[in-house]
């Protein structure tokens, strides 16, 4: 039986590139990508679950970073927003919240964009993912309908492709 | 914010962490889809010595029907349970429900014996498990236990579970000849319900041979409405009817006010609920 530890050694893979560090056992996902990896692209707002901003990838499924432990991801394939394009060579997904003014102020959108791409990977359509991840985040600059006019345009380039 | 100072075990078997329980009883907190003991652990309402970590253990997770039962293992995925068509097939209003819980997100971690035993009186579930007459499986170094969800669900966030037992699956019965349904009110899609109902009915030859009906998100666990079932025994569930069982469920109904809802608004949402639910039950029975 294993004794229970206060700092731990960690392997994951993080938007493709292979990490190795140690952490406390109580550090947060969301603190460990922030402060660890210096990836801020991950935004963390109530830090309890509202608000949907720190979304990430764990396995391709999406997750609040902010309600997991970086222990808790050992071994697996994390992808943050910095992973889904970059400036000059957006992804289509953002891409389209671009070409649609899918945000104003821009604090929400990360884990919009990590939900969303989560979402689509599992197989759900338009019209459910605007009804359920918009759902699941807050935006206070109010700018939904924005979001889903890029998701539907997202939708519509994919399947011309 | 993050949690404070704690000592960590991600088990990699049951036994470990019944060992690990009996050794740290009340000092110790299981950690299972995490999605409401880790804001508890961020905002320092939860302060566990020792959290044991469920997610890496095989086997916990699962959806099988054994005899006349649905069972579920404790570390089934909400999501898992949304998807399953074994679920959709023998009790769809569990699907419902469990569709019900947070936004993707949180369904892709919550799990089944987590959501319940935390005893969260606005979770979907419990009342679910109440309206089926469910249970529970509890086991310890001790040994195993199955208990009923009105000895096991005691009040806000309290279940009957020893320090040393951990809840290994869900035991949700299917009743034949019974239909069940779920709907609730909230504010926002996957918001914690203002108010939720879980019926269901078995009706013979036009008449209701027996109802179960229970509330939840308006009182400390998830209220059965006695006497909206016993006043549809015998009768045809017609329109009448159920402007008459909206009306008792309402009068009969102590519900809790706060800043989200007043109690007489969440009796009013419980009557429409019972209206929508019983409607849609006539529709199909007939």
């Amino acid at each position: 039986m294993n004794a229970p530890q206060t700092v731990m050694a960690i392997n994951l893979v993080v938007n493709g590139v292979q990490v190795a560090r140690e952490v406390e056992v109580r550090t947060l996902l969301s603190t460990f990508l922030r402060d660890d990896l210096g990836l801020t692209g991950t935004h963390v707002a109530c830090e309890h679950g509202v608000c949907g901003s720190c979304t990430i990838l764990v396995d391709s499924q999406s997750v609040r970073s902010c309600l997991l432990l970086a222990v808790q991801v050992d071994g697996t394939n994390v992808e943050t927003v910095e992973g889904l394009g970059s400036l000059g060579s957006l992804s289509p997904l953002q891409d389209a919240m671009w070409r649609e003014h899918g945000l104003q102020c821009g604090f929400c959108t990360p884990g919009i964009l990590m939900s969303i791409e989560g979402e689509v990977r599992s197989g759900a359509s338009a019209e459910a993912i605007c009804d359920e991840v918009l759902s699941g985040h807050l935006c206070r600059c109010t700018g939904y309908q924005n979001i889903r006019t890029a998701i539907h345009a997202y939708f519509a380039t994919k399947d011309e492709s | 914010m993050r949690p404070g100072a704690f000592r960590y075990v991600s088990a990699i078997s049951l036994d470990e962490v019944l060992q690990n329980l009996s050794e740290f009883g009340d000092e110790s907190t299981l950690l299972a889809g995490g999605q409401s003991l880790i804001p508890l652990m961020n905002l320092r309402l939860a302060r566990p010595e020792v959290l044991i970590d469920l997610n890496r253990i095989p086997g916990l997770a699962g959806i099988d029907i054994v005899g006349d039962e649905l069972r579920i293992g404790a570390m089934t995925r909400a999501v898992d349970v949304v998807t399953n068509s074994t679920v959709a097939g023998s009790l769809p209003a569990l699907s419902r429900a469990t569709a019900f819980i947070g936004h993707p997100q949180i369904r892709n971690r919550t799990t089944i014996g987590g959501n319940i035993s935390h005893a969260d009186p606005s979770s979907e579930l419990p009342g679910v498990l109440a309206a089926l007459e469910g249970s529970v499986t509890l086991r310890s170094i001790r040994g195993e236990r199955i208990v009923g969800w009105n000895d096991f669900i005691v009040s806000t966030f309290t279940n009957s579970r020893e320090p040393d037992e951990m809840v290994v699956d869900v035991r949700f019965p299917l009743r034949t000849g019974w239909t069940f349904a779920y709907d609730e009110v909230a504010p926002r899609h996957g918001d914690y319900p203002l108010a939720g109902i879980c019926a269901g009915v078995q009706i013979v030859d036009g008449v209701v041979r027996e109802m179960r009906i229970v509330a939840v998100g308006v009182s400390d666990r998830p209220v059965v409405l006695s006497e909206v079932a016993q006043a549809s025994v015998g009768r045809e569930l017609d329109e009448t009817l159920i402007k008459e069982l909206s009306k008792i469920g309402r009068e009969e109904l102590h519900a809790n006010g706060d800043a989200h809802a007043s109690s007489e608004y969440r009796k009013w949402l419980i009557g429409t609920l019972i209206t929508r639910i019983l409607g849609n039950f006539a529709l199909e029975s007939r």
